[in-house]
């Protein structure tokens, strides 16, 4: 995937993520429920939570691609703009591909940034693993294949802040160390990179920080090794052991 | 001035679809119907145009209509058959002048029941009042055409109003003399049809002509010039010719000498 | 009705002599209807991806206004388009009245509103699919728009041939603006119904039939190509 040495100018100018008193309502349902939180550090948190409590609205709200029932999201004490948000990329839970072969999918992104530029798009692909396949249809590749393509592509758009809503989902082992290497490989390029993941294995291995919600609300949010040892609240703790909490 | 050369523009453009007009040397006639269908203008036009080397399009519509459509100035020369409302025309500045060209006659043609006892009659004040007093169906054009004027003038002659009982038994079509054959036929109605037409008409089935002969039936053929005067596109020279020719010994003589089935459909009278 | 049969053993000595003045009104036909068709989609993708995807005031009104003028009578067109291109109208400066391009003029108005309307649909569908993803990715408008119609080629091609149905179809306007006038502006409708009145309803119906199978030839060679593309999900 996108080699280390290319700089980013501007890393990390976006911190800190300002999260104060967010709130999401879809009915009478508080989905999000005042989460107020500011994360500072550069490299790599993580956010965890059972099913549904919440994490792929957050990434949504952070990203700006929903507007807040309450409370605001501050990207270096700006408020989210167009400018803001075009130095982010989102990978979504359910990758969009466009009908069009897996080149013209990194093709299209590549166009709005810097123009096209085939050598960048083959070297994105050769290191997604999907270089052999990019006169395919994009449609047809396999669920694991789709989930690298949508990441190489939010990578072609040369992001400060990598959100990604569980990019392992359906990967094989061997690829997910792949992309483990990656993701390390961009945050030391001072790349941001908040991760949705339930891989508590991927979480330990990758999280500098990490964030626990549980029903829309904030529960913890600790350097990783605090978390793993010893979570301070009683949900995150039976969600590590894999038990059930209501 | 600009949005018009910009619009001339697209409009050009567009032409390259459709590959815009005729030949350069070509000119409109606005046409009756009749001479269209019957194919007269099939054998005329070849021989005009080997002549003069003039591209001829018709547009054959109904007579009012031909006429509305010149005085929009859509045409260079106008061949119908309504006499007053052509004198109008020429009147009122948008023709040059007015001639006869030809004749033929008007027929009543119905189904063989029929019930309003005409067949054989020589008069049409007559077969009109019997059709009516026995509210025998009758489709009528009624679409201004010059067979309607006629039609309606001779309702006026034997002082019989039938609008009054236009969708009861009579029928107005509203469409051209074909259509209106083919609304007769199918639901057993008495019409009136120029010769020419009916001859050609293929749709007869077993109806014939039941009343003909009536002077009252004549049907006069005229043919006007568009004036350029009031309608500066006209292709003068082109139509001038054509006109001439029409009028000429040589194009009287081609009309006499056009059969259908072996039948004469016009009768030259061009003075 | 003897003339039904007729019509077919007609149909096909028509189709197998290769009579040409035949083959001129055919050609005529899909000239001026193909070429209507193409402009109306010039017009009627970019007109449905804006009611599709962008927010503007009036947008419902125009949304309205298109589905409406679906069904607009094309001997309403034709009228309009003749007053219009008349020597006394505003456009008879160009002499253009009974042409091919008039027909071309009178069908394009007559199809754009459908292709308008129809492409909506299609567009608004894969639009809902995309939106998060674009706007994710911050692309700007009018580039929304292109990939919108792009990627929805292949049902838009369905949508084109809709418009074509109603263009090779329609009669009423191209016989007002185009005056039937033989070898110029005679195309299969109006020479259907210039043979209906004069009663060779065997002659009209086999005309009928042949555009019938016009219609399914062209029908059948886009229903070919975009199963292809569904193939390879694109479409
Ligand atoms: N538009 C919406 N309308 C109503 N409810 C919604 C809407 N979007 C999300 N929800 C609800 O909000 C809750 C949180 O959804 P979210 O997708 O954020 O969960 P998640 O934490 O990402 O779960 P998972 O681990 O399964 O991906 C869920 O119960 C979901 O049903
Ligand atoms: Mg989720």
């Amino acid at each position: 995937m996108p080699d280390a040495s290319r700089p980013m100018p501007g890393a990390a100018s976006l911190l800190p993520l300002e999260i104060s008193s967010l709130r999401y309502d879809v009915g009478e349902d508080r989905l999000i429920d005042n989460i107020s939180l500011t994360i500072d550090s550069s490299g790599i948190s993580v956010i965890m939570g059972a099913n549904g409590a919440g994490k792929s609205l957050l990434l949504r709200l952070i990203h700006g691609l929903l507007r807040p029932s309450g409370g605001d999201v501050r990207w270096n004490g700006s408020a989210l703009n167009l400018a803001t948000r075009q130095r982010q990329a989102l990978v979504f839970q359910k990758p969009v591909l466009m009908r069009r072969s897996v080149a013209a999918n990194i093709d299209f992104v590549l166009k709005s940034r810097d123009g096209q530029d085939r050598q960048r798009r083959d070297q994105l692909l050769q290191e997604a693993g999907l270089y052999r396949q990019r006169q395919q249809p994009a449609r047809l590749l396999s669920g694991g294949e789709q989930q690298k393509l949508a990441l190489a592509r939010a990578l072609a758009t040369e992001p400060e802040v990598l959100l990604l809503d569980e990019p392992c989902a359906s990967i094989d082992s061997a690829s997910t160390l792949q992309i483990e290497n990656l993701l390390r490989q961009t945050r030391e390029r001072g790349v941001k990179i908040i991760l949705v993941t339930h891989d508590i294995g991927q979480a330990r291995r990758l999280a500098d920080d990490v964030v626990f919600i549980h029903a829309g609300r904030l529960r913890e949010y600790q350097p990783a090794a605090t978390f793993f040892d010893s979570p301070k609240s009683d949900e995150a703790g039976a969600y590590l052991q894999g038990r059930i909490v209501i | 001035m600009k949005s018009r050369t910009r619009l001339a523009a697209l409009l050009t453009l567009l032409s390259l679809f459709g590959d815009s007009h005729a030949v350069a040397d070509s000119i409109i006639v606005q046409s009756t119907t009749s001479t269209a269908n019957s194919g007269l203008y099939d054998y005329l036009l070849p021989l005009f145009k080997k002549d003069t080397g003039i591209t001829v399009n018709v547009v054959a519509v109904g007579t009012g209509q031909a006429i509305k459509n010149a005085r929009n100035c859509d045409g260079d020369v106008l061949l119908v058959h309504a006499k007053s409302a052509e004198q109008k025309f020429v009147v009122d500045g948008y023709g040059v002048s007015r001639h006869d060209l030809m004749y033929n006659d008007f027929v009543f043609v119905g189904p063989p029941t029929d019930s309003a006892r005409i067949a054989g009659g020589r008069s049409a004040i007559d077969a009109l009042s019997k059709i009516s007093t026995h509210k025998a169906r009758f489709a009528s054009r009624g679409d201004n055409s010059g067979t309607h004027k006629k039609e309606m003038a001779l309702w006026k002659k034997s002082a019989i109003d039938p609008t009054s009982a236009s969708g009861s038994w009579y029928l107005e079509t509203g469409s051209g003399m074909g259509a209106t054959l083919n609304a007769a036929v199918g639901s057993g109605a008495y019409t009136m049809t120029d010769r020419a037409t009916w001859i050609s008409f293929k749709n007869k089935q077993d109806y014939s002509i039941q009343v003909e002969g009536d002077s009252e039936l004549f049907n006069q053929y005229g043919i006007i010039m568009v004036n350029p005067e009031k309608c500066g596109q006209v292709n003068q020279a082109a139509a001038r010719q054509f006109v001439d020719w029409m009028l000429s010994a040589k194009g009287q003589d081609a009309i006499a000498a056009y059969r259908l089935n072996g039948q004469q459909l016009f009768f030259p009278n061009a003075n | 009705m003897q003339d039904f049969s007729n019509a077919f053993g007609l149909a096909a000595s028509l189709i197998f002599s290769a009579d040409a003045d035949l083959i001129e009104i055919i050609a005529l036909s899909l000239r001026v209807s193909v070429s209507a068709v193409v402009l109306a989609a010039l017009i009627g993708f970019p007109l449905g991806a804006l009611t599709a995807v962008a927010h503007f005031p009036g947008r419902q009104t125009l949304t309205v206004t298109l589905n409406a003028l679906m069904g607009l009578p094309p001997v309403v067109v034709g009228l309009l388009v003749y007053m219009a291109l008349s020597r006394a109208g505003p456009l008879g400066w160009m002499g253009l009245l009974y042409s091919p391009t008039a027909m071309i003029i009178a069908q394009t108005i007559l199809v754009a509103p459908i292709i308008a309307a129809l492409s909506r649909q299609v567009i608004e569908d894969i639009h809902k699919e995309y939106d998060e993803q674009f706007r994710s990715l911050c692309i700007p408008a009018h580039r929304v728009m292109t990939a919108l119609i792009w990627d929805s080629r292949y049902s838009l091609l369905t949508v084109m041939l809709a418009g074509f149905g109603r263009a090779i179809a329609e009669v009423g306007a191209v016989i007002i603006v185009g005056g039937n006038i033989d070898h110029l502006t005679r195309v299969m409708t109006t020479a259907i119904a210039l043979e209906t009145s004069k009663g060779d309803l065997a002659l009209a119906l086999a005309l009928g039939f042949v555009l019938l199978i016009l219609a399914l030839s062209v029908n059948a060679a886009v229903y070919s190509l975009r199963a292809s593309a569904r193939r390879l999900s694109y479409a």
